[in-house]
């Protein structure tokens, strides 16, 4: 059986406060003003950071250096990735900013490879638009300058700082579930529901995952279970998720099918919220052309023994 | 003076090891199917149950196949009932060793199972790799990771450490010495590719691997029950640098050096060192950091640049430096894991194996 596979994309905007150093650095990119910050021993730092990487002594004495600089070292990247800086071929290059000690992670646009080297001179790019984020500096450039530059002290304060940054990150994968789940999906689209037995236990997993979670063993023999089931436990969703198309309140159930030994997770309608209850008997409901089941309904018959599925709960 | 490394209290000592064929993609195979061959395969060399086990630590990164909790799924692989002792590092399995065998000089613990696993193929690990780095200054330009090694590659040729001709025979020397090795990805001679990011070369980067370690520890004599020439830990240290690049001389690796002293690697006549060296070029940086000499024998698994199973891929360097002292290959051997951009933390173990 060939393995399933669909797309899977993970996306997450993180939102950061800067603290002082990092956010007088970044609202100084927005304003086209370059901030370092100098160490006890003198050194400057560049991009700053709040405590010094050697001796971890707290920093707060920032300095304005030049939009010039020197590479330190570079790779050329002939086939920029999503998201990088520049969609034409670029160089990454390491700068010591005029003035700084250290060397700033960014971009260089230059024709190619021959005209890169160690040493050479650059400067600033701006963005157009500027937001308070190190993509402000669009890129580097090369550009011929003497490295002549005296620091300067910088109070580190803007009309509006920047004290927050969102960082969206997006990733994109292909899902690939494996040999159980994908049987299991399988039948599943054919309105069929099947666990594996454990072969030492002799517990059947639904849905199943390959390997028995109490042995340790791989799990293979397949058995069909259900399709009806017990109600072991269940609870009632009153707020309603995003982009979910199901009026609440609503019950989310755990049901032990019949012939399974582990209670998989349902929403239980076609019967009143309030009276859903440990116990009731439930059948899968499929939708024209529905891979899984929608929900699970009331099959009419008398409730569970108790006694019948308090191992399961 | 340099630190003079403690003996550890307890005599641990890795005592088997296994790993799956490493692939670039395994699509048919869940993680928890994935992994569970390799460890039922230290149980089975050691005779040991799951309820044998005093602790289990486990190394892997839910970013890799983008599912949240997914170490929690691969337990089931474990079995862990009755309840067991367990934990886990969102780092290289390596790292999980060091934990597993700080449990056992705790006395916590007289064995330990330790696994890691990498499912690479579901995403890019490129771009993926981004999202580890400073996310105010370097996410947001999703600088990936061959280009940082790259960007380290050029500062070594700079500085006159090494040139694209060494680097080349870093590359042919590990993927032909990947030839015994059974479970390699990449063996034998590869064509020089292009260049994927200048200074570095197809060849001088790692495969996109799919792939899973498992080892157990045990402490004195249960080690020499378990295993006939077990491969004692002697120290394992690990030391990490500043995050930022622009602050680190790209061309060394103190920190390296620092953890073996302090795991004691200067104090043993080592002859063999599996150096977890995604690059070529970082495998200079890590000679040069360990003052290698030509009289040991680096990475004869083929390394990293023969099969990359991320998470796992230092696990196995402690794993292949303690198969060979099992095998009587090596009586001294180093086993160094990295972890972060360019070389930013390492591990350093050294094992030695009884006198023969
Ligand atoms: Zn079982």
């Amino acid at each position: 059986m060939p393995a399933l596979k669909a797309p899977l994309t993970v996306e997450f905007p993180f939102t950061r406060s800067l603290g002082p150093v990092q956010s007088a650095f970044l609202t100084g990119l927005r304003h086209r003003t370059l901030l370092g910050v100098r160490t006890t021993s003198g050194e400057v730092l560049v991009p700053p950071t709040e405590y010094d990487p050697v001796t971890a002594e707290e920093l707060r004495d920032l300095v304005e250096v030049a939009p010039t600089g020197t590479v330190t070292t570079w790779a050329w990247n002939p086939s920029p990735r999503p998201f990088q800086p520049l969609a034409t071929p670029f160089a990454w290059v390491l700068v010591k900013l005029d003035g700084a000690d250290t060397a700033l992670l960014h971009v260089l646009d230059a024709p190619g490879p021959d005209h890169l080297r160690t040493g050479m001179r650059v400067r600033v790019r701006w963005a157009e638009e500027r937001t308070g984020a190190i993509t402000d500096i669009a890129c580097f450039e090369p550009h011929e300058s003497t490295n002549k530059h005296e620091v300067s002290v910088h109070r580190g304060e803007f009309e509006d700082m920047t004290t927050l940054l969102t960082a969206p990150a997006r990733l994109d994968y292909t899902y690939t579930p494996g040999r159980a789940p994908t049987d299991y999906l399988t039948a599943l689209a054919d309105h069929r529901i099947v666990g594996e037995r454990c072969p030492s236990c002799q517990k059947v997993y639904v849905p199943p995952r390959g390997a028995c979670p109490t042995c340790g063993i791989a799990t293979a023999e397949q058995v069909e279970v259900g399709p009806s089931g017990t109600v072991t436990t269940f609870c009632i969703v009153n707020i309603k998720a995003k982009n979910l198309d199901i009026d609440v309140p609503y019950v989310y159930a755990h049901i032990a099918l019949d012939g399974a030994d582990l209670a998989l997770h349902g929403r239980i309608a076609g019967i009143p919220y309030d009276e859903v209850r440990m116990g009731l008997r439930v059948e899968p409901v499929w939708t024209d052309g529905a891979r899984y089941p929608d929900h699970y309904r009331p099959t009419g018959e008398p409730d569970a023994d108790y006694d019948a599925y308090k191992e399961l709960i | 003076m340099p630190p003079t490394p403690a003996r550890p209290v307890r005599d641990v000592a890795v005592v088997a090891f296994a790993q799956t064929d490493h692939r670039r993609r395994t699509d048919e195979l869940s993680e928890v199917e994935m992994l569970m061959p390799v460890l039922h395969q230290v149980l089975d060399e050691t005779g040991l149950r799951t309820s044998d086990i005093g602790f289990t630590c486990s190394g892997s990164s839910d970013y890799l196949a983008g599912r949240a909790f997914s170490f929690t799924m691969a337990l089931d692989g474990v079995g862990a009932w009755p309840p067991i002792s367990e934990s886990h590092v969102e780092m290289d399995g390596a790292w999980a060793l060091y934990e597993a065998w700080v449990k056992i000089l705790t006395g916590e613990a007289d064995t330990a199972l330790v696994y890691a696993y990498g499912k690479s193929s579901p995403g890019s690990v490129r771009d993926v790799l981004t999202r580890q780095l400073d996310p105010y200054y370097l996410a947001p330009l999703w600088p990936d990771s061959v280009s940082l090694a790259a960007l380290q590659a050029q500062a070594l040729i700079d500085a006159g450490d090494t040139d694209e001709r060494a680097l080349a025979s870093v590359a042919s020397r590990s993927r032909a010495d990947a030839r015994a090795n059974a479970h390699a990805q990449v063996k034998g001679e590869v064509p020089s590719g292009d260049y994927l990011v200048h200074p570095l070369r197809t060849t001088d980067c790692p495969p996109v691997s799919d792939g899973a370690a498992a080892v157990i520890l045990a402490a004195g004599d249960r080690a020499r029950e378990l295993c006939s020439r077990p491969a004692w830990i002697r120290g394992i240290d690990h030391r990490i640098e500043a995050h930022s690049l622009g602050v680190r001389d790209l061309t060394d690796s103190p920190s390296t050096r620092l953890a073996a002293e302090r795991a004691g690697a200067y104090e043993v006549r080592l002859d063999t060192a599996e150096l977890h060296a995604p690059f070529t070029s970082q495998e200079v940086v890590l000679r040069k950091a360990l003052g290698l000499g030509d009289d040991i024998t680096v990475n004869p698994s083929g390394g990293a640049l023969a099969a990359n199973p991320i998470m796992a891929a230092g696990l196995l360097r402690i794993g292949e430096a303690a198969a060979r002292i099992h095998r009587g290959e090596s009586d001294a051997a180093l086993a160094h894991a990295t972890s972060g951009p360019c070389l930013q933390q390492n591990l350093v173990a050294v094992l030695e194996g009884d006198p023969r």
